[in-house]
């Protein structure tokens, strides 16, 4: 069965929790981005791109089976850390589960300074649009 | 009334800048690389004595009271707005005008000038490495007006195509804006040269020295600009402020920006007088304190010397530049033109700036990452933006030591 997102959120917890610097925290979240790869066949546009990010910021989704299935790219690696970390806690769940979910694990992982909406790595601005996408898909 | 310029070029004994460093709070002792003067600098304890003293002894509103404590006020404040003159070398203090800042300033002069003298399809002249602060005011003057802004092209060692200057300016030209030290790449634009090319054709310069005024001697009357604005807080002094000088024969000729308190001569409801400079640009209460803690922080800047910060940063910056150049073949540097101060901008090959921004702030350094402000000149290099490490005085050669450090660990970091 898969794992729920609490689930999830808890893995990615004890994967971080093993590191004991800084840098080997941020090496993980570096091989996270590399590990991201936008799907081939599918287009990428400026109207998918994300506000509020120094670096761009690309978002899509599609619905299958009542899951939102989420796609993400960035120009810089560690935001694609970022965001490839909440596609695994968020991708391929229902909207439900989204709107349900709340995500203190990026607070526990240590990464909590990258969540400010006044921060200009666009993590803030992506938690906002995968909620926004659920809010949209809620009585889908 | 002519006031004498105060930075001196004779040489004084050697100084003491690790005694200077300590006049920094936030950074005196501390781990901390601050490298991101540029966006604003760190601010020395006289600014903070200044401001509690008045606040203590003598604050009250300006220009408006008979009684003897907004007497001592207005004195103070005016007292500072003579040390700016000094500072800048203007011909009479009346040609200084405290603004909000360097974007307030280039606004003001957008307007008034604007509404004065500019007629549709008149042309303004700015430059591709422009601030946003002096590339917005004149198109939204130039929607307003029906004028044209022309650009004069940035050549790939980040220095201005001075060769198409002529071409540029043609009858309808009517005012020339031009940054003196680029914020994003250093560089150091000729600006006594670009001025008198400029008035050989009858036209007015405005000069942003927002980077400038911070590193360099700087003396209105020998460059002949007809504007120039920079802000108090990229040099020790508060946010908030900023000076705007005008050449009196131009300035005083323009109508008001803002309508308020304090710029008026007299009103009814049917018609206002205006006063002359420098008031007229100075609507409602100003910036009290900020104004007089900031002649305090010139005195101060004038006291180590204008020429001597001058030179240091450009020992510190070329410094950092060399080492990068010499050691990091990972790096391109964004920005190489001949002369140049405190801004040294680059790249890690391959690598997201932003990426290296995040890695160093890690390491406690704190460097500036993105477009700066400059959209137009990241696009002319066709670059999402750079990592810029900005310069002061108070930095020292131990800590570019600390820096490069912490940048070879970074390119480690990313591989």
């Amino acid at each position: 069965m898969t794992p729920t997102m609490n689930e999830t959120a808890a893995m990615l917890e004890a994967d971080f929790a093993m590191f004991e610097t800084w840098e080997e925290k941020y090496e993980y979240l570096m091989d996270l981005g590399r590990d991201l790869h936008w799907p081939p066949n599918r287009a990428q546009t400026d109207s998918m791109l994300i506000r509020g990010c120094q670096s761009r910021v690309w978002v899509d989704h599609e619905v299958k089976d009542g899951k939102i299935e989420f796609f993400a790219a960035s120009e810089a690696l560690i935001v694609k850390g970022l965001v490839a970390m909440l596609l695994k806690v968020y991708s391929g769940r229902s909207a439900h589960e989204i709107l349900a979910f709340q995500p203190d694990f990026i607070a526990r992982i240590g990464l909590s300074q990258h969540l400010s909406p006044t921060r200009s790595n666009g993590l803030f601005s992506m938690l906002n649009a995968f909620q926004r996408t659920a809010i949209a898909h809620q009585n889908a | 009334m002519s006031l004498s310029p105060t930075h001196g070029f004779s040489t004084p004994a050697r100084t003491d800048w690790e005694a200077i460093r300590s006049d920094f709070p936030l950074i005196s002792g501390q781990d901390l690389v601050y490298f991101d003067n540029a966006a604003s600098s760190q601010k020395p304890k006289v600014m903070l004595q200044a401001m509690e003293k008045m606040v203590a002894h003598s604050y009250a509103n300006v220009h408006r009271g008979v009684h003897t404590l907004s007497q001592q006020a207005t004195d103070q404040y005016e007292a500072a707005r003579k040390t700016v003159a000094r500072f800048i070398n203007a011909a009479d203090e009346a040609e200084v005008v405290f603004t909000g800042g360097t974007t307030d300033s280039i606004n003001t002069i957008a307007f008034s000038f604007g509404e004065a003298h500019i007629q549709p399809g008149d042309e303004i002249l700015i430059s591709g490495m422009e601030h946003h602060a002096n590339i917005v005011p004149w198109q939204l003057m130039a929607q307003r007006k029906g004028a044209h802004i022309k650009v004069i092209p940035v050549l790939d060692n980040g220095s201005l195509n001075l060769e198409a200057l002529d071409s540029l300016i043609g009858p309808k030209t009517k005012l020339l804006s031009l940054v003196w030290v680029s914020n994003s790449l250093g560089t150091v634009n000729p600006i006594p040269y670009i001025i008198q090319k400029a008035h050989a054709y009858g036209i007015p310069v405005l000069v942003d020295a927002a980077q400038a005024a911070p590193h360099m001697p700087l003396d209105v009357q020998a460059i002949g600009c007809d504007f120039l604005a920079f802000s108090a807080h990229k040099m020790g002094g508060p946010t908030g402020l900023g000076v705007l000088y005008g050449k009196r024969a131009l300035f005083e000729n323009l109508p008001p920006y803002r309508g308020g308190g304090d710029m008026i001569d007299r009103v009814t409801f049917e018609k206002t007088t205006f006063q002359g400079l420098p008031f007229r640009f100075e609507a409602g209460t100003p910036h009290i304190l900020g104004a007089i803690a900031f002649a305090a922080v010139l005195q101060y800047l004038t006291g180590i010397g204008m020429r001597q910060i001058e030179e240091r940063e450009r020992q510190l910056s070329q410094s950092l530049r060399c080492h990068l150049k010499a050691d990091f073949p990972e790096i391109q540097l964004v920005g190489t033109a001949p002369d140049s101060v405190s801004v040294v901008s680059f790249l890690v090959k391959g690598h997201h700036p932003m990426d290296v921004g995040v890695l160093l702030d890690n390491q406690k350094m704190a460097v500036r990452t993105g477009h700066h402000c400059c959209q137009p000149l990241m696009d002319r290099f066709r670059i999402p933006g750079t990592v810029r490490a900005s310069l002061a005085f108070y930095n020292t050669e131990e800590e570019i030591g600390r820096f490069l450090t912490a940048l070879r660990k970074t390119i480690q970091l990313l591989r």
